[in-house]
């Protein structure tokens, strides 16, 4: 298990426990965390599961993979800090992760 | 007034395979779908991709399996309205009467919605006062060029749609090319073109901005974009375009007094009714313990859907189990001897 904020656009934040081996949005999802709609169910296509990474720990998340960037365009209100939260997989190396949703998805 | 058995929304895999149940227990079908094309996310989203787990089929595309489903379909004829979406659904007597946004109506014993997320529609602008300005001097799609004739068009986006547009506007308009980063999604030769353009001074390239307001009084007079730094920038313009895909919205389902958890339809697994008799849920929509959004389940939910429209349909007739392979009805239903 991995702990991850997630804070929502007003501020309000949820910790919770995720199982390795999930994505960022499943943790969400399963959760209930409100402010992620995952509508294409984590197969990179829809963007509305964007999240902006905390900046301290944008560089520790592991670097986009093809596609990502060109979806992210759809997102939004992106910024430099934006991500697909489908891609992102929790391990170990996440704990403490802290992510920021953004006011809307679509 | 279109009379038919059952309407069906959504001309994705899941619809389409359920018109094809329809026509083997003898039910006629119409189908609606909002998109300009057949086949759902299978063709709008992955066309080109392949896909691994449809049963006996070892491999496929998005768009190989969106055109096998329609070859299933011929011998039943079915209509498919594209273009359209189902706005309204009301209850009149044995029937249900749909109407669509183009003000076409429907007659139905049954509707079987396999809307997946939601109907196809733009991604919008966030930005203030986009949305007044939409339709008028604000556009997502372009209809009619001429408008933009001598004119200054700003386009925002940084896929295929945006650049092509840029390239073929900038032969008769001033135009400006916004993306939020300096990257570009679309094909190489357009991406080198509006490069050269650029360079031509044809076509004014603003990169690391987005759309930051949409000003004026009654008519658009200018826009403002905000670079990633959080500048701003003031642009003069006529009209502005916006590029930004599709996007899933579950749109005017919500209005038809179903149960709705999570966006999706929640229904009973024996024949996949909501809570509305005659109305049926099937593929990405439905929800049940359990479900999977795969095109396999939504095979089979179209199967179970199809069965539980006979009843509405033909209350005097009994539903027959037989096979395609031996039955003579069903062998006629498909015109083979
Ligand atoms: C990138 C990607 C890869 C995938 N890979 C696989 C895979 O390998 N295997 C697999 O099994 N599944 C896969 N899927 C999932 C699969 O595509 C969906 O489960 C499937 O498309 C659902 O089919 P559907 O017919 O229920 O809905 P959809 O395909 O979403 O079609 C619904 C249609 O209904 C229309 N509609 C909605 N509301 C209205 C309305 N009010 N009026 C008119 N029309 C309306 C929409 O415009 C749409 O065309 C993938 C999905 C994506 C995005
Ligand atoms: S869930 Fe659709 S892109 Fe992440």
């Amino acid at each position: 298990m991995t702990k991850i904020t997630y804070i929502e656009h007003n501020g309000k934040p949820h910790t919770i426990d995720v199982e390795n081996g999930l994505s960022v949005m499943e943790g969400a999802v399963q959760n209930n965390i409100p402010g992620i709609d995952a509508d294409c169910g984590g197969s990179m296509a829809c963007a509305t599961c964007h999240v902006y990474i905390d900046e301290k720990w944008y560089e520790k998340v592991k670097k986009k993979e093809d596609g990502e960037e060109d979806m992210i365009d759809m997102a939004f209100e992106p910024n430099r800090f934006s991500r697909l939260s489908c891609q992102i997989m929790v391990s170990e190396e996440l704990d403490g992760l802290i992510v920021n949703l953004p006011s809307q998805q679509t | 007034m279109i009379k038919t058995d059952v309407l069906v929304i959504g001309a994705g895999p899941t619809g389409l395979f359920a018109v094809h149940q329809l026509g083997i227990i003898g039910l006629k079908a119409e189908i609606v779908d909002n998109l300009d094309k057949i086949g759902g996310q299978c063709i709008e989203l992955y066309p080109d991709k392949p896909i691994y787990d449809i049963p006996a089929i070892p491999e496929c595309t998005g768009e190989e399996l969106t055109n096998n489903l329609i070859e299933q379909l011929k011998p039943f004829k079915p209509n498919i309205h594209l273009n359209e979406r189902v706005e309204e659904v009301k209850k009149d007597k044995n029937f249900w009467i749909i109407k669509t946004n183009k003000g076409k109506e429907f007659q139905a014993y049954n509707i079987i919605i396999a809307g997946g997320v939601g109907s196809f529609e733009p991604r919008k602008f966030s930005a203030k006062g986009s949305e007044k300005f939409e339709g008028k001097e604000l556009f997502y799609s372009v209809k009619n060029k001429v408008i933009f004739k001598n004119k200054t068009v700003c386009i925002f986006g940084g896929g295929d749609s945006a650049l092509d547009w840029a390239i073929e506007l900038s032969n008769t308009s001033k135009v400006i090319l916004v993306h939020r980063r300096d990257d570009f999604r679309g094909a190489q030769v357009s991406i080198d073109k509006v490069k050269q353009l650029e360079k031509e001074g044809k076509i004014q390239l603003f990169t690391k901005y987005q759309l930051n307001s949409v000003d004026g009084e009654n008519k658009l007079e200018k826009i403002s974009i905000k670079h990633d730094d959080g500048n701003l920038k003031d642009i003069k313009t006529d009209y502005v375009l916006g590029f930004f895909g599709l996007i899933m919205q579950l749109g005017p389902i919500a209005n038809w007094g179903l149960n709705i958890d999570k966006k999706t339809i929640p229904v009973n697994t024996e024949n996949f009714e909501t809570n509305e008799k005659g109305i049926f849920a099937i593929g990405d929509l439905c929800s049940y313990p359990g479900k999977l959004k795969l095109i396999l389940s939504g095979f089979h939910e179209g199967a179970l859907a199809a069965r539980g429209c006979f009843k509405l349909a033909r209350p005097d007739e009994t539903l027959r189990f037989e096979f395609t392979t031996t039955s003579k009805n069903v062998l006629n239903r498909l015109g083979k001897k």
